[in-house]
């Protein structure tokens, strides 16, 4: 299911300081065709091997101006259904449309904490270098309980 | 320094202690652990990946479930389920060290921010407090994770700091040392946005680049190819660089084929443990209480079948429907969502059928693609299941990887561990995660716990190492030569035809990656011989790989991307080749339901109930094999 870029809502994200689609895509599919050279659409971005697109929707979830969507995979897929997420900070939105229109909605949370909230190591002890040796994490009570007479040789 | 071009890029060299290489669960792990301990220690850490840490890895798209969580469970019980899992060849030191650790990186995802299902009653109660998980299974619990990864990641990228993290950097290629040629120095690689190679000395790395995918021709050819299980920029690159650098490799003869729903590859475990819905065959039959007595037959499959079936078996009495002409395989999901409902109001139907849908569209949205595409709602028409093409990796249920020093107070042989936890047998070179062989199922959670075990020991070895200088045992051009060799080939020869796919001189990586596929799927038991492969078939598989290999030397990149595909394709290709010599070298069908050794088409304990360990030499191109006693720990 090869994402694919609508020319009238993609705006290259010129405002922003990179192409939001480009950063986040793992495979390198996403690409920004700054003169119109490749695609014929000027500062617009594109898939450009969508036959290598996981449909991980990474791009579609990412894009500030929603111009990224999902054509499902023509060599197995019926033309007509649609999925379509709106991600927001603590919470994902999903339409389902299927070929014969009928529609599905479902609102999932997706984190507890704000975005940017996360202090990894604040109220955790330091790290004891002299401990280095042991199995312990430098986080307490990290070792789950152990049955050490289930080992063979325990 | 001048600007590069792309035919002849900028050289950047840097120096640190450590290098992490990859960006998934282990790498994330490892620099949320190893930056605490490097508190005091002050060394030098970097970590580079070949895409963006908010994203990449296996978790990229999120997931609907943890797989492991041993919770209310002891870490032995959790080693005698993989043990089963993995036909009995297991390196239980590893497995019982990622059972011990895992629950408190779970427990880190939680306080970070990954919404965590509860029991009734505990809702809000974290797993700390003693919030009851739901559990989809022994061992699972399920989790609303469509930010998993991105929530793992701005942990790690917080620990790190985003001035020590480099993305879009695709290394290639490790270097030993010149002093020491069964040591790692540094490795190299390139950026796939600017004309600029790196080249990175170290004391230590943890190289975590996932497991292999489209290794073998997938059942999907068109644009449907990109739809592999796995994630499909999982290249081999973590077997492939161990393997040139002179590290033992281990089990890479294990593959996982999982069954899942046709083409879309949505996953079915929530559908078999939480809604309970079995699987029938084309008739409508249950073919499992119909043919299940199959891997009972104890001549073939010894005592595997007896108990609780391994993943393979169970693929193994699919495939026999299949074979026999009983297909397509269907899962019920009316009827289970029917039985499930007798005791519920409507409303909890509807909730319970937004879960279900939840777990596509937490980790496999192009299932729901192709369900509202085909108008299969899961209340009103069952779903094709289909046994994939296969892939090769060590954290999720299969255990292809590297051979790693384990934990010393688990009553291991003392040839298992060599100093370091999770180093591989070439010095300062440590892994973690799809890369640790003999060590499957850890799944997300084990791997993030993995990273973390492994950060703590290359502290250690850096530490202990502090003295010591990385000389490369290559030159900086030679690097700049090979890494940028598609390039110039390409710029060479681009002119010689008017077609520039079509050129005698060079061949496309997408046309070498057909190569690959075709062969491996063809000789080395894909799904076009339904898993089933011999002696001579893979002794031509042996020669047109090696073909390829010779080849490989001949791809061509016409711009970065191009660059990027050359050198995963390459990575492939080794990826591959240790694949087939282990399944060449091992005369027994370990994994009866992930391929079939025709002409020895039975388990054999008496001669095989062992692992075998492979090690590459990079000059001569040869591969040596032998096999390593297996120790029971747990009892």
């Amino acid at each position: 299911m090869p994402t694919f870029v609508r020319t009238d809502k993609c705006d290259g994200c010129k405002g922003q300081d990179k192409t939001a689609c480009m950063y986040i895509c793992h495979h390198d599919l996403m690409k920004l065709d700054k003169d119109g050279s490749e695609t014929g659409h000027a500062m617009k971005a594109w898939n450009q091997e969508p036959e290598q697109c996981w449909e991980c929707y990474s791009c579609v979830k990412i894009c500030p101006q929603q111009a990224i969507e999902c054509r499902h995979y023509a060599d197995v897929v019926p033309l007509g259904g649609s999925v379509q997420p709106l991600r927001g900070t603590d919470s994902i939105m999903w339409t389902i449309k299927f070929r014969n229109g009928n529609i599905k909605r479902f609102k999932f949370p997706i984190r507890t904490t704000a975005e940017g909230s996360i202090k990894p190591y604040e109220g955790k002890p330091k790290a004891d270098a002299s401990k280095l040796d042991a199995i312990e994490f430098f986080t307490p009570n990290c070792i789950h309980a152990c049955d050490r007479s289930q080992l063979v040789n325990g | 320094m001048a600007e590069g071009t792309f035919g002849n890029p900028q050289v950047v060299e840097e120096e640190v202690d450590i290098l992490i290489i990859g960006g998934g669960m282990a790498a994330c792990g490892a620099a949320f652990e190893i930056m605490r301990w490097n508190e005091s220690a002050g060394l030098k850490i970097k970590l580079v990946d070949k895409a963006a840490l908010d994203r990449s890895g296996a978790v990229a798209q999120g997931l609907s479930a943890i797989n492991t969580y041993c919770g209310e469970h002891d870490p032995a019980d959790y080693v005698r389920y993989v043990r089963n899992d993995l036909m009995g060849i297991i390196r239980e030191d590893l497995v019982y060290d990622v059972g011990r650790h895992v629950d408190d990186s779970v427990h880190h995802f939680e306080e970070w921010g990954l919404p965590v299902w509860k029991q009734p009653g505990d809702e809000g109660k974290k797993l700390t407090e003693g919030g009851k998980p739901v559990r989809s299974g022994k061992w699972q619990i399920m989790i609303n994770g469509e930010s998993y990864k991105w929530i793992v990641a701005e942990a790690a990228k917080k620990a790190l700091g985003m001035e020590n993290i480099q993305e879009r950097i695709f290394i290639v290629r490790l270097v030993t040392d010149k002093n020491d040629p069964n040591r790692v120095a540094g490795a190299a690689g390139f950026s796939v946005r600017e004309n600029k190679l790196f080249i990175y000395k170290f004391k230590a790395c943890l190289l975590v680049c996932g497991g292999a995918v489209n290794v073998f021709r997938p059942r999907s050819v068109g644009e449907g190819t990109g739809r592999a299980w796995y994630p499909v920029w999982n290249a081999g690159s973590t077997y492939a660089m161990a393997a040139e650098c002179g590290a033992e490799l281990t089990m890479m003869e294990n593959r996982f084929v999982p069954a899942r729903f046709k083409d879309g590859y949505g996953p079915v475990g929530a559908w078999f443990l939480l809604f309970k819905a079995k699987v029938m065959n084309g008739a409508g039959e249950d073919y499992n209480a119909i043919n299940g007595h199959l891997i009972k037959d104890e001549k073939r499959f010894g005592k595997y079948g007896q108990g609780v079936p391994g993943t393979c078996l169970r693929n193994h009495i699919m495939l026999n429907e299949m074979r026999e002409g009983r297909g397509p395989i269907l899962m019920d999901t009316p009827t289970a969502l029917a039985n499930l409902a007798k005791n519920m109001t409507p409303k909890e139907v509807q909730h319970l059928l937004a879960e279900a849908w939840e777990d596509f569209l937490d980790m496999t949205i192009g299932q729901c693609g192709i369900w509202a595409g085909e108008n299969i709602e899961p209340d009103k028409r069952p779903s094709e299941i289909m046994p994939t093409e296969p892939y090769l990796l060590g954290s999720h249920s299969g255990c292809a990887g590297i051979w790693v020093s384990g934990p010393t107070d688990v009553g291991a042989p003392k040839e298992w561990s060599w100093g370091y936890r999770s180093m591989t047998t070439v010095k300062g070179l440590f892994t973690a995660g799809d890369g640790v062989g003999a060590s499957g199922h850890k799944f997300s959670s084990g791997s993030h716990a993995e990273g973390r075990i492994a950060a703590k020991a290359m502290v250690k070895f850096a530490l202990d190492n502090k003295n010591w200088k990385p000389e490369m045992s290559r030159t900086t051009q030679e690097l700049v030569d090979e890494i940028y060799r598609p390039v110039k080939t390409f710029l060479e020869h681009k002119d010689y035809t008017t077609a520039i796919d079509v050129n005698p001189n060079y061949i496309t990586p997408k046309m070498l990656q057909f190569r690959l596929q075709k062969i491996m799927d063809e000789y080395c038991a894909g799904v076009s011989t339904y898993y089933q492969t011999n002696t001579k078939m893979l002794e031509i598989c042996e020669q047109k790989l090696e073909m390829l290999k010779e080849d490989s030397l001949k791809m061509r990149a016409k711009d970065l991307h191009e660059l990027l595909r050359a050198w995963e394709n390459y990575h492939r290709i080794l990826a591959a080749e240790a694949h087939m010599k282990h399944i060449q070298f091992r005369q027994e069908t370990r994994y009866p339901g992930f391929y079939y050794r025709m002409d020895y088409n039975f388990i054999d304990d008496a001669n095989w109930k062992v692992f075998v360990n492979s090690k590459y030499d990079r000059n001569t191109k040869k591969w040596e094999l032998k096999k390593v006693p297996y120790v029971q720990l747990v009892k």
